[in-house]
């Protein structure tokens, strides 16, 4: 590992000026992705700060119609304590493994914007608001490219406003060697009408139109019958064809309807 | 950076470099060898401790990051005395080894699942482990030793 010096700041605005002042730092959350990276030789920051313990980036609460969970919270705290909001709270339970969960962060995974991050399912399937320390970007917006966002490099991930579904469910296939992912699928009746999100699948997040539409006439597996997705644009990997992924989408679907709380 | 933190009920302070990984100061600097590394890149659990009273994978964590809080490790398990913990109890009473290597993230995963677990279910279990691998295979007796734990606090809150 390239050495690289560590700074602990105790608010947001310390946090965001240290990471502007040095253009080569990084910001570390629960670093479950991160420090991973570095061991392998795949990054070489000159500096880490170290947000997970800002107060601002902590908790859970209700503001409104909205759950809001701050970018520090782990998966873990999100499973335990997102109750009022089960699609979520499933989610985080069945992301990575125990003890990732138990480091990894919302605000982490999230900015991180892996293909395969399961989080930015859930941000997108609610049609969340991520709050940083400058401006609220819409999730919709926000996932650009793979390991890309809307973010600018010293804008600070602070937290996330979910509107509170009327029901929402997450289905995924997961990779039986790696834990990882082949392909997630959020759903959710929502004050404006269905959504559908999927993760794994392509080279960001994206939403299905289609599905959302034929939703519309009523939240339930069976409005899915017959729907297909192309295998156009897809990802195509080792772990799974682009043809399979796209079978796997339709399939997902149905059951994160099912599943939806 | 000057670190002081909690491994074991001892407080400790020492200075460490900022890339020194959690797994290598508590192996180097401190001699707590049972905390294991099988793959250092976060796959395979051996090296799992807990922090502030979680299971989370040292190689996967900072010394600087446990600036402040709690360690514990596998030495850190059986009462001072020497006696077992009841989940070490059940690891030597189902045979829940062979190897042995991967013991040591295998009790710290389970300690965590017996405090957080609703119920003794195997494939709760199973996912729960879905972290921490025994290269010899020998799940069968890991998770009945586990179920036992979780068990057992259940009768325990009862």
């Amino acid at each position: 590992m390239t050495p690289f010096a560590y700074h602990r700041p105790a608010t947001v605005a310390e946090a965001v000026l240290l990471r502007w002042r040095e253009p080569a730092s990084a910001f570390l959350a629960g670093g479950q992705t991160l420090i991973g990276t570095l061991t392998a030789g795949g990054a070489h920051p000159s500096a880490l700060i170290d947000v997970a313990r800002i107060p601002d980036l902590a908790g859970i609460r209700d503001e409104g119609g909205r759950l809001v969970v701050g970018a520090a919270a782990t998966h873990a705290t999100i499973a335990r304590d997102a109750g009022s909001l089960p699609g979520l709270a499933a989610l985080a339970r069945v992301i990575g493994d125990l003890q990732i969960r138990n480091m990894g962060t919302l605000g982490g995974s999230l900015a991180n914007n892996d293909p395969a991050g399961e989080h930015a399912a859930a941000a997108l399937g609610l049609g969340a608001d991520i709050r940083t320390d400058r401006r609220t970007l819409p999730a919709d917006s926000f996932f650009t490219g793979p390991f890309r966002t809307a973010l600018d490099p010293d804008e600070l991930v602070v937290a996330i406003a979910y509107p509170r579904p009327r029901r929402a469910g997450y289905a995924k296939m997961r990779d039986p060697a790696s834990g990882y992912p082949v392909v997630g699928v959020f759903a959710a009746e929502t004050a404006d009408g269905p959504r559908v999100a999927v993760i794994g699948a392509g080279p960001r997040p994206f939403r299905l139109p289609a599905f959302e539409r034929a939703l519309a006439a009523g939240f339930g597996p069976d409005a899915l019958a017959g729907l297909t997705v192309s295998a156009q644009g897809l990802r195509d990997s080792l772990h799974a064809s682009a043809q399979y992924r796209a079978h796997l989408i339709a399939v997902l679907a149905r059951r994160a309807v099912a599943a939806a709380k | 950076m000057r670190i002081a933190l909690d491994i074991n009920g001892r407080s400790i302070e020492a200075e460490v470099e900022a890339a020194t990984l959690l797994v290598a100061f508590l192996r180097e600097h401190m001699g707590l060898t049972g905390t294991h590394v099988g793959c250092d890149s976060g796959q395979c659990g051996a090296c799992t401790i807990h922090l502030d009273g979680r299971a989370v994978k040292a190689c996967l964590v900072l010394a600087v990051q446990a600036d402040g809080r709690r360690v514990t490790t596998i030495e850190g398990v059986a009462a001072p005395d020497g006696a077992l913990h009841p989940l070490q109890e059940a690891f030597r009473d189902h045979h829940a080894l062979q190897c042995g290597f991967c013991t040591p993230g295998m009790v710290m995963t389970g300690l965590d699942l017996a405090e957080t677990l609703e119920t003794p279910d195997e494939w709760a279990i199973r996912a729960g482990l879905s972290g921490t691998l025994c290269r010899c295979t020998g799940y069968t007796p890991i998770v009945e030793a586990i179920a036992d734990a979780v068990a057992a606090r259940r009768e325990r809150k009862a």
